[in-house]
């Protein structure tokens, strides 16, 4: 029972992982660019909804419902995507043709990655804040194992986004563009494929979804301090790695995995061990198979 | 001197260090986002030497050096193996391992960190850093420093041209590494301590960041690096400090580092200090370095015809004037 339980606390841990994951692997995959930004946004998300549901005592602090909070998040996080867009990914394309080429985009999203940290930072201090929300304490029992609710919501959405964004991607005119960027961004500009109106799609997608996992991390885990993207953005690209750069399934399942792995060593070797498992086992993998469980070999090549 | 500056200084010094740590695998193409694991592994090595060891101060600082080093030059096989995107993420799954396994020994400490009572001095930290410089600036000067910026620039046409790429990118990262190793040391006993979760995640991609800034074509590009990510926040905080009007650079000094990295990177992608902006300071010193003129014809274009070059550079090793000072 104490295994299963640990399982099922994995498997939530996953399904925030899972959700991250799809985040990177939507930029790799698409744009072939490693978003670092998205640590910083999923913080960002998660602050914003903390300071704009609190009453009162710190900036932003308008005490909104929890609901509107958590819009509040998302549309922060979308702007910036919008920004970070702008000003990593469309300039230096516009710039310098094949933006992926210099290493650029990578760099100026970690700048924005300190940016945004060192923003919540001076915004609201360094030390841990607790989120008052309604439905933190509401755990399911189930026949001895206990499963949180949000962690639940946030497992199945992930799984029903990433069905949703598949299909849209491999069905709709919109996500045939994009697999068309993926491919070749010159010869889907020669087909009329307007690069420079569907990539920011890819952001407002990235933004988005990295925002409600922010959500959902607070939702679970209710404490939030301007370092939490570190260490889950961390663990989500050791997930999405692990399922193969570019596939969002792979970066579910890829999540889920890393979410278990992490539990498990941790209730069994104690929580200073975690960080081996996982990435021991990303750097054998870079190194034996770099595609990933499912991944497709042309991303990630000769380029950075 | 006061202990003030005394304290900048030796930070500054060890951030050129540091930088050069990753500096060398990039100037070779190879961007190294681990540069946290090498100076673990140094710091651990040095200070556990001697704190439990006994050994004196700089021996184990060269042995932290070497056994970064060597730590390096194994893993550098299977990480080449790697490219791009990939490489970035191994050398950052490698530093979060060794992170890992440090946290795990006991005797160094485990997660409340390793307090050494060896102090590195100023002359000490410094002494060290030029000497790393020099090496850094010979080590450019030479036949394998043109190699490392044949394959920085293209890895095909530098393997069509008879250089060894593999040995040149293995030597690239394990002198990187060993450098990295150093700066380890000298951080332990500056600051008596080092532990695993200040020199972390952030901690690499500081350094990834003001060494691209800084620019990774020239030797100097690192030092401008470091200049400014030591020099702007610790200004903008002294700024804060005197002036309390300006009291929120405090907190935000690092806010500007960043924003600073994004526009460094739109208006001059290749960094702060290049390859041609050397020359024209040299230039206008009236002591061109000849042999900076093999690089690509986009950078030919910008200079003054009247600087142009007669005769081919000759493939040999003489030294370029800039190279010993930086």
């Amino acid at each position: 029972m104490e295994i299963l339980q640990q399982l099922v606390n994995g498997l939530m841990l996953g399904g925030i992982l899972a959700f991250v994951a799809v985040g990177f692997t939507l930029t790799i995959g698409i744009l072939n660019f490693l978003n670092f930004t998205i640590p910083g946004l999923f913080m960002l998300a998660a602050m914003t909804l903390w300071a704009t549901s609190t009453p009162g005592g710190y900036p932003l602090a308008w005490g909104l419902h929890w609901a509107l909070a958590a819009l509040a998040g998302i549309v922060v996080c979308v702007v910036a995507s919008l920004v970070i867009e702008r000003f990593t990914y469309r300039y230096m394309k516009a710039k310098y043709r094949d933006a992926t080429e210099h290493a650029l985009p990578l760099v100026s999203s970690l700048g924005f990655l300190l940016i945004f940290e060192h923003l919540a930072i001076t915004l609201w201090g360094t030390e841990p804040h607790r989120a008052a929300l309604p439905f933190a304490d509401s755990d399911l029992r189930l026949g001895g194992l206990v499963v949180g609710v949000p962690q639940l919501i946030s497992l199945g959405l992930a799984i029903v986004l990433v069905a949703f964004l598949s299909t849209v991607l491999s069905r709709t005119r919109l996500g045939r563009a994009l697999r068309a960027i993926a491919e070749n961004p010159d010869a889907a500009t020669l087909m009329g494929i307007e690069v420079n109106r569907i990539v920011p799609v890819v952001f407002v997608v990235t933004g988005a979804m990295t925002a409600l996992a922010g959500i959902l991390y607070v939702a679970s885990y209710r404490t939030v301090t301007p370092f939490i993207g570190d260490t889950i953005a961390t663990d989500a690209i050791a997930g999405m790695v692990i399922g193969g750069l570019g596939n969002v399934w792979g970066a579910v399942v890829g999540g889920l995995f890393v979410g278990m792995l992490k539990v498990l060593a941790i209730n069994f070797f104690g929580s200073e061990i975690e960080k081996i498992p996982v990435w021991g086992l990303l750097l054998v993998l870079l190194i034996l198979k770099p595609t990933g469980l499912f991944g497709h070999t042309a991303i990630g090549r000769e380029k950075f | 001197m006061s202990g003030y500056l005394a304290g900048i200084l030796a930070q500054l010094a060890i951030n050129i260090v540091v930088a050069y740590s990753v500096f060398l695998p990039a100037a070779a193409g190879l961007l190294n986002l681990g540069a946290a694991g090498f100076v673990l592994v140094g710091g651990y090595v040095a200070g556990g030497l001697t704190s439990l060891a006994g050994v004196p101060l700089l021996p184990a600082i060269a042995a932290g050096g070497a056994a970064a080093g060597a730590i390096a030059f194994l893993v550098s096989f299977p990480i080449l193996r790697t490219r791009g995107v990939y490489m970035v993420l191994a050398t950052f799954a490698f530093a979060e391992v060794v992170g890992g396994v440090l946290l795990n020994i006991p005797a160094l400490g485990g997660a409340s960190g390793l307090s050494v009572s060896a102090y590195a001095s100023l002359p000490v930290v410094l002494a060290v850093t030029v000497l790393v410089m020099a090496f850094v600036g010979w080590l450019l000067a030479t036949r394998f420093g043109l190699a490392m910026r044949a394959v920085h620039d293209d890895e095909s046409v530098a393997l069509l041209f008879g250089t060894n790429l593999r040995l040149t990118q293995v030597f690239a990262f394990t002198a990187g590494g060993a450098l990295g190793g150093i700066g380890g040391g000298l951080i332990v006993h500056q600051f008596n301590f080092i532990d695993v979760q200040t020199t972390g995640i952030m901690f690499s991609i500081f350094v990834l960041l003001y060494v691209l800034m800084g620019g990774t074509q020239t030797a100097w590009g690192p030092i401008a690096g470091a200049l400014f990510f030591t020099l702007v926040p610790e200004g903008l905080r002294r700024l804060s400090a005197t002036i309390p009007a300006l009291g929120f650079l405090e907190a935000s000094r690092y806010i500007v580092f960043g924003a600073a990295v994004v526009l460094v990177m739109m208006w001059r992608p290749e960094g702060l200090v290049t390859r041609t902006l050397v020359e024209q300071v040299f230039g206008a010193l009236g002591r061109r370095p000849e042999r900076d003129s093999g690089r690509g014809p986009e950078r030919d274009l910008g200079r003054r015809a009247g600087t142009r070059r007669e005769t081919s550079p000759p493939l040999d090793t003489a030294p370029r004037p800039e190279a010993g000072d930086g």
